[in-house]
């Protein structure tokens, strides 16, 4: 290993000719299935497992755009109706002054979901095409954006205890809307899409 | 905590090395004393971070954690008063708020992401850990149920549900009067206690001890 002025190479699992294990670090021969420690299923990692990333996104899109379309809450106030969709709870809000927390929803449901959407297709597009973005950055990128996204599922726990509390007995009423069940789909198969991303493609660049 | 480097790998025995979980760096592998965290140079993703009596931690949090789901579930959650009405509302009830109607599937959802699968995994943890912090040989099938431990944690999201309720509660503070009942409190333990036990915890750690185990 002598230094040559460049970052010093490391040698990875892959450019050995050997199999890491993603769960428990043991390394393998080639030709091995699973993991004589943990017992998980060996893989070399290759780009065509990118495919189910941009499955689970393009997926977790479809389902994103009527989330935001139709009410996320049905208030039913004196015999009137109300529909309220996403934007339009983070707006009521800040309306009532309540600025901290039209900023959580905001963050939740709206910033979070959008940013990962960018996020992935970014980690995604930079595997077969070269970016400037050097990989510990890209790398810390992946770690946020698997932090973060189970935070989105806010607004739909926020419903729920919403849609328990005020029922009949009251003067209002809160329904949930259909809105919730495809936002949460949409935080599901954005997760999926994240767990589905194989951070060792990021350090894997031909070199 | 003083991170340490792992030195990088020539070629030698397989046994002797350890390729990094997440960026396939190939390390050599060395004992880690206990309170030392050991980083891949690469991508300081933390590797190996054995602490003191770390089972015995875990499995006593996992045990407070099961203790206080069951008291989440059973006492109110919260209460709301208005116009002279007083309403109880139990975990059980937000979770059965979606039931009727086209949002009918968020029920299972959302009982499996705040109830079922996070006690699914105290569980898990309990069977896996529990006869390594007792020094025994590791229980049946330790390895899959530990994978599958693995596998729920970012689906587990009681510390998500906590956020929602403080949100809600600003939502109806307008509205009504709203007291926190104390499966409220019992739950926001739970998810300390929670967050607690993750930290003592490296998968790489778990995984070596009971192969460790399995083989003397
Ligand atoms: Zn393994
Ligand atoms: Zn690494």
């Amino acid at each position: 290993m002598e230094n040559t002025g460049r970052p010093p190479q490391i040698l990875t699992a892959h450019r050995a000719g050997l199999i890491g294990c993603t769960q428990c670090g043991k390394v393998h021969h080639p030709g091995t299935a699973r993991c004589g420690r943990c017992g998980a299923a060996l893989a070399r990692f290759n780009t065509a497992s990118l495919q189910r990333v941009w499955a689970w996104l393009i997926a977790g899109l479809v389902v994103y755009v009527p989330a935001n379309l139709y009410p996320m809450l049905r208030t039913t106030q004196l015999g009137r109706e109300y529909d309220n969709t996403i934007l339009g709870g983070v707006l009521e809000l800040m309306h009532h002054g309540d600025i901290g927390v039209a900023l959580i929803v905001f963050l939740a449901s709206i910033v979070i979901p959008v940013s990962k959407f960018v996020a992935i297709s970014y980690l995604a597009l930079s595997i077969p095409h070269r970016v400037r973005l050097p990989s510990h950055r890209r790398h810390l990128l992946y770690e946020v954006v698997e932090f973060i996204g189970r935070w989105s599922m806010i607004d739909v726990f926020v419903v729920a205890i919403l849609s328990s509390l005020v029922q009949l007995d009251f003067a209002a009423t809160i329904r949930p809307g259909i809105a919730a069940a495809s936002f949460a789909l949409s935080v599901a198969f954005t997760m999926l899409a994240a767990l589905s991303f194989d951070p060792r493609l990021i350090w894997d660049e031909a070199d | 905590m003083t991170a340490t480097k792992l030195p990088f790998a020539a070629s030698s025995d397989v046994g002797d090395l350890i390729a990094c979980p997440t960026c396939d760096a190939l390390l050599h592998e060395r004992p880690v004393a206990v309170g030392e965290t050991a980083r891949c140079p690469r991508c300081h993703t933390v590797i190996e971070a054995p602490r003191a009596l770390a089972m015995t931690r875990i499995i006593m949090l996992a045990l407070s954690a099961l203790i206080l789901m069951v008291a989440a579930i059973f006492f109110p959650f919260l209460e709301l008063e208005a116009a002279g009405m007083i309403r109880r509302s139990s975990l059980l009830d937000t979770v059965m708020a979606y039931s009727g109607g086209l949002t009918e599937p968020l029920t299972i959802v959302m009982a499996a992401l705040i109830v079922v699968l996070p006690t699914t995994r105290f569980l898990g943890l309990l069977y896996v850990l529990a006869p390594m912090a007792f020094g025994w040989h590791p229980a049946r099938h330790a390895a899959p149920v530990f994978r599958f431990v693995e596998l729920l944690r970012p689906w587990a999201m009681a510390e998500v549900f906590v956020v929602g309720v403080a949100v809600a509660l600003v939502k109806v503070g307008g509205l009504a009067h709203i007291s926190l009942g104390p499966a409220f409190w019992a739950f926001v333990a739970l998810v300390i206690v929670t967050v607690l036990k993750d930290n003592f915890m490296s998968r790489v750690t778990v995984w070596k001890t009971l192969d460790a185990r399995r083989r003397s």
